[in-house]
């Protein structure tokens, strides 16, 4: 395809998208709503982000961003894949992921308003659109920029009091969520692992030590984030302002978010503080136990780290092997197949 | 090796010095980052050339010593792991574990050294 070929394509995808977003944008913000900047943020292969404003006939203009599906695949329903023999959860849908902000939302955790969704149709994939907010998510800047220095110290007690929060909603009132207990995560992770026909004897020593205290994981079920970390987090000056990036939401155990969030990779080379880069394991679990999740054990949270240490591994395990088994032939993926020792060489300084 | 010079390290470390200082100050946005990854990726290809067989030795010997046997690094890694997971290792968690740390800390050294240094 000529570039040129490629331009007028991608401009009439944005002119029928516009379309699309003025007709339900029109729904919520009264007939006669226009649509104004739109404009492609990122080219992820396996999702689409837009900016545009919606500008209603009073001239109230609200900011605001489409997540969506990419155009012209069609989704596999069961959000499973096969990855050398081992199905991988890819997470879930469109709606899920807006409508589990939309929960958050409700009971005080900080996330953008989602006012609408898209269905999937003739004109564009599924989607749901949210608030545009101001703030910066990118982990490095939040730890190294001035403009974050008042906020940082705040960061940890906020994101405990904030999972606290969304890990309390009832189950009840959750959308169907894939669910996984501590042991079937391992199971899980063994899998995948076994999957790949790498023997990998430092990720095999860190399954064996989480299985035999398996007893110190906790049993409660819950709605977990699934990627709560430094990276996922909008911030502004004041601190905490949103929670985003909801499309690995799950039942499981609540702690295994507090673990993930505390996990090296996420610390951006910010060793000295835990939490993130930014914050005190201290304050995680004071703003936890504030936001109404009680007292967290120590060795729980160790626990949960080391497991997170392990999934990270396999995360990036799991990008290579993409690349490697031809699903998606990327170099970038086939590079964070080496950042798997970052996962196991941490997983073996927290195990004994 | 049937080779003349330039060294296959040599080659790998022409290509990643032309795509860092004649490709990358030229392009911008992905192409830049994804410059960027393939000059860390040739990067490891050269150090693994160059610290990769005595990391590989020091590895097998380690393995020898904890199985109390012979093999090549593959088949010794595939049995450490295998009996990880039956619990044959157990009464000598604390030698496994001093084995594999030093195996980790080796893998990173060829992946991304800078990993354990501290910033700010």
């Amino acid at each position: 395809m000529t570039a040129d070929m490629t331009k007028s394509k991608a401009e009439k995808q944005t002119r029928n998208l516009a379309a699309v977003l003025r007709r339900r944008a029109g729904e919520v913000y009264g007939p006669g709503t226009e649509i104004d900047g739109l404009m492609r943020l990122s080219g992820g292969a396996s999702r689409e982000t837009w900016s545009f404003d919606a500008l209603s006939p009073d001239g109230h203009r609200v900011p605001l961003i489409l997540k969506r599906d990419p155009l012209n695949e069609k989704r596999d329903e069961t959000a499973d894949s096969q990855f050398g023999g081992a199905k991988v959860l890819l997470g879930v849908d469109r709606w899920t992921e807006g409508r589990l902000m939309q929960l958050a939302g409700e009971v005080g955790v900080p996330v953008p308003e989602v006012p609408f969704f898209l269905d999937a149709d003739d004109q564009t994939s599924a989607g749901y659109v949210m608030q545009r907010l101001d703030g910066e998510a990118l982990g490095r800047r939040i730890l190294r920029e001035d403009a974050y220095a008042r906020a940082r110290p705040k960061l940890a007690f906020q994101c405990g009091e904030a999972a606290a929060r969304f890990h309390n909603i009832p189950v009840n009132r959750l959308p169907s969520l894939p669910s996984l207990t501590a042991a079937e995560a391992l199971d899980y992770h063994q899998d995948v692992i076994d999957a790949f026909k790498q023997p990998h004897a430092g990720f095999e020593y860190g399954i064996h030590w989480l299985r035999e205290r398996l007893e110190l994981a906790g049993d409660r079920l819950t709605l977990v984030h699934g990627d709560f970390r430094n990276g996922n987090l909008l911030i502004d000056g004041e601190g905490l302002r949103g929670v985003l990036d909801w499309e690995l939401g799950q039942l499981g155990n609540p702690i295994s978010d507090l673990g993930w969030i505390c996990i090296r990779a996420w610390r951006y080379g910010y060793y000295d503080k835990p939490v993130g880069g930014f914050g005190e394991v201290a304050d995680l679990l004071d703003g936890y136990q504030a936001g109404g999740g009680g007292q967290v054990p120590l060795e729980r949270l160790r626990f949960w780290e080391a497991f997170g240490c392990l999934r990270w591994g396999v995360v990036c395990m799991i990008m290579a092997f993409t690349h490697i088994e031809g699903r998606e032939r990327s170099l970038e993926k086939v590079s964070i197949g080496r950042r798997a020792v970052e996962g196991e060489y941490d997983l073996l300084q927290l195990v004994d | 090796m049937p080779t003349d010079r330039p060294t296959a390290a040599e080659l790998v470390e022409a290509v990643r010095e032309f795509l860092a200082d004649h490709v990358a100050p030229n392009v911008e946005g992905q192409l830049a980052f994804h410059t960027r990854v393939a000059v860390n990726a040739l990067a490891i290809v050269e150090r693994t050339m160059a610290q990769g067989g005595a990391m590989d030795a020091a590895e097998l010997s380690r393995l020898k010593d904890l199985l109390g046997r012979d093999g090549d690094l593959a088949e010794m890694n595939e049995a450490l792991a295998r009996a990880i997971r039956t619990g044959e290792m157990d009464d000598q968690g604390a030698a496994v574990l001093d084995h594999l740390r030093q195996t980790a800390l080796d893998k990173i050294a060829l992946a991304n050294p800078r990993y354990l240094t501290p910033r700010g």
